[in-house]
């Protein structure tokens, strides 16, 4: 019970910080989880985050394996809750301000302004999971055909990652 | 602009982009409520998504919450909110009993790598799509090129590269 109160206070710490998105804070949560109190090994730490990722959903509820797998199903909710109450509590804030103050100069500013980082930071993590599966160029042409066809086409993308698993399994990649 | 007819049809569009978002939720929050539904326009999506990157949390989420409150006060924040997680928490929760027993498979570890190289895929022609949508003048992609470059090249920690870029970006496009 204590050892789920106190993962739950670390990653509501963490949530509550995290702006920009929750992999910021990732590499805190590798020294809390993996190293300070060892419940899961470094291994199982970025294979839970690479096996998340074939999950439908946001990206970031991730926490909640790595939670299952330090503590159980406490620890799932642990860390789960941990990230989501701060984000919609700020979330709820930030929509109530912007309702009242969409037109001002500042809201306006936010907006069109960080616009284009944020699109920044969407090409960053495409560019950071294409070098992170380190499978060379079978990778980036995979990765380069998905974007073609995504752009090209109106295939729906789970064919795509359909194919992608396939891919992998006969080892073309 | 079409809008949602209730907290339900909020609760289940939302479901809809949970369950689909294999690899990222962005490209199908984008296809279902920009191209399909209609209920925001590529222009206020990207904003959003600016909005969500300087709150704590996972983006999309941000977003997510924010626009079941502007389609429907609290009551639809807390069923988008619900929608989006729902499905994929159990998948979720699934997949984690399964890493457990089977978390040496060779099988499992390929599909993953192939899995990885689409959704990279994706997410860049997301990211392309909506680039196309910006205004043609050289400052803002000057901020897109220096975001990319200080996250994705350099690796240095996101706060800090929104913390040095926000506040010239903002005053780039500051009107009285």
């Amino acid at each position: 019970m204590s050892e789920w109160l106190a993962l739950f206070w670390h990653f509501l710490l963490l949530g509550s910080v995290a702006v920009g998105g929750v992999s910021t804070v990732m590499p805190d949560m590798y020294r809390y989880v993996v190293d300070e109190n060892t419940m899961v090994t470094g291994r199982e730490f970025s294979e839970i985050y690479a096996l998340a990722q074939a999950a439908p959903g946001p990206n970031a509820l991730w926490v909640t394996v790595l939670g299952l797998q330090a503590a159980g199903w406490g620890g799932a909710l642990a860390t789960t809750l941990g990230i989501l109450i701060p984000a919609t509590v700020f979330s709820l804030i930030a929509s109530r301000l912007h309702a009242e103050h969409a037109d001002t100069p500042l809201a306006l500013a936010v907006r069109r302004g960080l616009a284009p980082v944020a699109l920044g930071f969407m090409l960053a993590s495409g560019w950071l999971l294409l070098r992170s599966s380190e499978h060379g160029w079978h990778g980036y042409a995979i990765a380069l055909v998905t974007l073609a066809v995504t752009i090209g086409t109106e295939l729906n993308p789970l064919w795509l990652m359909a194919a992608g698993a396939l891919a992998g399994i006969f080892g073309w990649i | 602009m079409p809008e949602p007819r209730s907290v339900r049809e909020i609760f289940l569009t939302f479901a809809r982009v949970g369950y689909s978002g294999f690899g990222g939720v962005n490209f199908w929050l984008r296809r279902i409520l920009v191209q399909e539904k209609r209920w925001i326009t590529d222009a206020e999506y990207i904003e959003g998504l600016a909005i969500g990157q300087i709150l704590p949390g996972p983006n999309v989420y941000n977003l997510t919450v924010m626009l079941g409150y502007r389609f429907g006060g609290v009551r639809g924040a807390f069923a988008a909110m619900a929608g989006l997680i729902g499905a994929p928490l159990a998948a979720l929760l699934a997949l984690g009993l399964l890493y457990r027993q089977y978390n040496s498979l060779p099988i499992l570890q390929h599909a993953l790598a192939g899995m990885t190289a689409v959704a990279a895929g994706l997410l860049l022609a997301n990211a392309g799509s909506l680039a196309a949508a910006l205004p043609r003048r050289a400052l803002p992609w000057i901020f897109l090129v220096l975001a990319f470059a200080g996250v994705g090249i350099m690796r240095w920690p996101l706060l800090y590269v929104m913390g040095a870029l926000a506040p010239f970006a903002m005053a780039s496009v500051w009107r009285r």
